[in-house]
């Protein structure tokens, strides 16, 4: 009796959990699968959204590979800045979580202080940054002049345009940061205090405690930054339309020209496919690193 | 000890002045739009004196701003009506149901989270475009009623997970429906994730800049991002940012009141998620 009883309840919920995720089989099936698959067998044709395609092939990836300088300054700009930016970022919250989880006075206010530009990443926020930004008439440059340093060109000079946006980007790390301190206050204290009678200093404590038990938490918040980095658009989009120079000609911005100002979708849609594919090598390359760095405390047992 | 006391003092002393360089950009974009013409052409200082709102009035003078804030919390509405209802429903299903396949299907949510929007960005424009449906708020809000934000049924689902079996089961007893328990039984318990996964959603929607960009051609129907970034164009190159300024804070207003008022939640829709580890 018993037994049937169980047997049914799990034909019940099975149904059950069929019908509560329907909303989301939809939308995967109208937002996701099937847009991809179109626009795969659209990457490799020479579509342009009003004409049936003439040209089915291997065209687009041949040209993209081959003879389009573009795609290189692209995916040149897009790796310089992720590159550069997922670490900073990386190490930026983890030293402001460390300083926070410090517990000293006025934490709560720092804390709220330094999740505000994570809220306000927005056009408003790239504004401001453009005139703060500003060679002549910059805050930044006028601060920095009254320490004695002569400020940099920032936006409109080619060598410290990325920076620019790279440094600007690192004050919206504040996600990644209160997932750190939130990682930070799950190590017992008895590890550091242990280490402490064995005499470790702070760099040891680091290594050998700190780092191993935000592991997970590190190798998470890497993954998403480079998701998020890799379809950068928005900050060059608003700030130096790719330039100057092309200098921050990234990804995002070539993509949305093709599909957007050219109207190449085939053309659009085999340089979003390559960007995939690129974030699938990307993500494994990562993953199969993790075993070396990253360490899960079920390990131990 | 006393070598201790030394480091905490460095360390606040550290920690004010990174709070300073967080709040600068902030700070200058409301001092400015506070300025009188005169003084920003001086540039040289931060605070401003005399303080005068005419950077307000010449800024919504210059531009439909009101128009702009309607459309954008239109579409932030819609867009957390569809994502709560249908991230919460997909979300219990996946906490508190066996199913055979049901491993698979999550895996196969989490790494949409992996898919670049551009991929599907063309079809989906295609779409919208023989629906004609460009230049409404269809496509910007449609998505969202099909539990397509995977960060949100993550955290909801996580939420979900944490919840006792038994009120199911208590549930059952009373011959309630599945829907019952789950609208009735565990929704109330839900609320501050739900919570949050509002606060996510009009974030997202406020700062949201490739979508309506995209969607919407028409100056009447732009959100605040598209509104801000014309104005710019329109007066971006006037000695005087005055204006561009006040406005620029005008769009960040209520993201920073939304802030102060739910800070907690903020914070701890990350922590709530469980992806510490």
């Amino acid at each position: 009796m018993k037994r049937r009883k169980k047997k049914r309840g799990l034909q019940d919920t099975s149904k059950m959990f069929y019908l509560f995720i329907s909303p989301w089989i939809v939308g995967f099936c109208v937002f996701t699968f099937f847009p991809m698959i179109f626009s795969f067998v659209t990457s490799f044709t020479n579509w342009s959204g009003l004409d049936f395609p003439t040209k089915f092939g291997f065209d687009n990836y041949r040209q993209i590979f081959t003879a389009d300088n573009s795609f290189w300054t692209a995916l040149k700009n897009t790796f310089y800045y992720v590159g550069v930016s997922v670490p900073l970022n990386t190490a930026v919250s983890v030293g402001l979580a460390m300083l926070l989880n410090k517990r000293l006075p006025g934490t709560n206010f720092f804390r709220a202080v330094f999740y505000l530009p994570t809220i306000c990443t927005g056009v408003a926020l790239y504004i401001a940054w453009m005139y703060l930004y500003n060679g002549d008439t910059g805050f930044i440059n006028v601060l920095l002049a009254k320490i004695g340093i002569e400020g940099p060109r920032w936006l409109t000079s080619y060598t410290m345009a990325m920076p620019s946006i790279i440094l600007m980007d690192m004050f919206a790390c504040g996600t990644s940061m209160t997932i750190v301190l939130a990682g930070l206050q799950d190590i017992p204290s008895t590890y550091y205090e242990a280490a402490e009678l064995d005499g470790a200093n702070a760099l040891r404590k680091f290594r050998h405690i700190t780092f191993p038990m935000l592991s997970p938490v590190i190798f998470f918040n890497v993954l998403m930054a480079i998701i998020k980095g890799v379809q950068i658009f928005t900050q060059p989009y608003v700030m130096t339309e790719g330039g100057p120079a092309r200098a921050t000609f990234v990804y995002g911005l070539y993509l949305y020209n093709t599909a957007f100002s050219y109207v190449k979708f085939g053309y659009a849609s085999a340089l979003a496919w390559i960007l995939f594919a690129i974030l699938i090598i990307v993500s494994l390359i990562i993953f199969g690193t993790s075993k070396f760095w990253v360490f899960y405390r079920e390990d131990v047992n | 000890m006393r070598k201790h006391k030394i480091s905490n003092i460095t360390a606040e002393i550290v920690l004010i002045f990174i709070a300073f360089l967080f709040l600068l950009p902030t700070l200058w974009m409301f001092c400015t739009s506070l300025k009188a013409p005169e003084q920003i052409t001086k540039f040289k200082e931060l605070l401003p004196n005399p303080v005068t709102i005419r950077s307000y009035i010449q800024g919504f003078a210059g531009g439909d701003f009101l128009r702009y804030i309607g459309n954008t919390v239109f579409i932030g509405l819609a867009c957390v009506v569809g994502t709560v209802s249908s991230c919460s429903l997909v979300a219990f299903g996946f906490a508190k149901f066996k199913a055979k396949g049901k491993n698979i299907l999550f895996m196969v949510l989490l790494s949409t989270m992996m898919v670049p929007q551009t991929v599907t960005l063309i079809p989906a424009y295609m779409l919208y475009s023989k629906l004609g449906w460009i230049n409404t708020y269809i496509p910007l809000a449609l998505p969202a009623f099909f539990a397509t934000s995977t960060f949100n049924v993550f955290l909801l689902r996580q939420f979900f997970a944490g919840l006792p079996n038994e009120l199911a089961e208590a549930g059952r007893i009373d011959g309630c429906s599945w829907l019952q328990i789950f609208a009735r039984i565990y929704i109330p318990n839900t609320k501050p994730a739900l919570l949050v996964v509002t606060i996510n959603q009009l974030v997202f929607v406020w700062n949201d800049y490739m979508a309506p960009l995209i969607y919407l051609g028409k100056p009447e129907k732009f959100t605040i991002a598209l509104g801000l970034n014309m104005f710019k164009a329109q007066y971006g190159g006037a000695m005087d940012v005055g204006p561009l300024m006040a406005m620029a804070c005008l769009t960040v207003a209520p993201l920073l009141i939304l802030y102060i008022c739910f800070q907690k939640y903020f914070v701890e829709g990350i922590a709530a998620s469980g992806i510490k580890g």
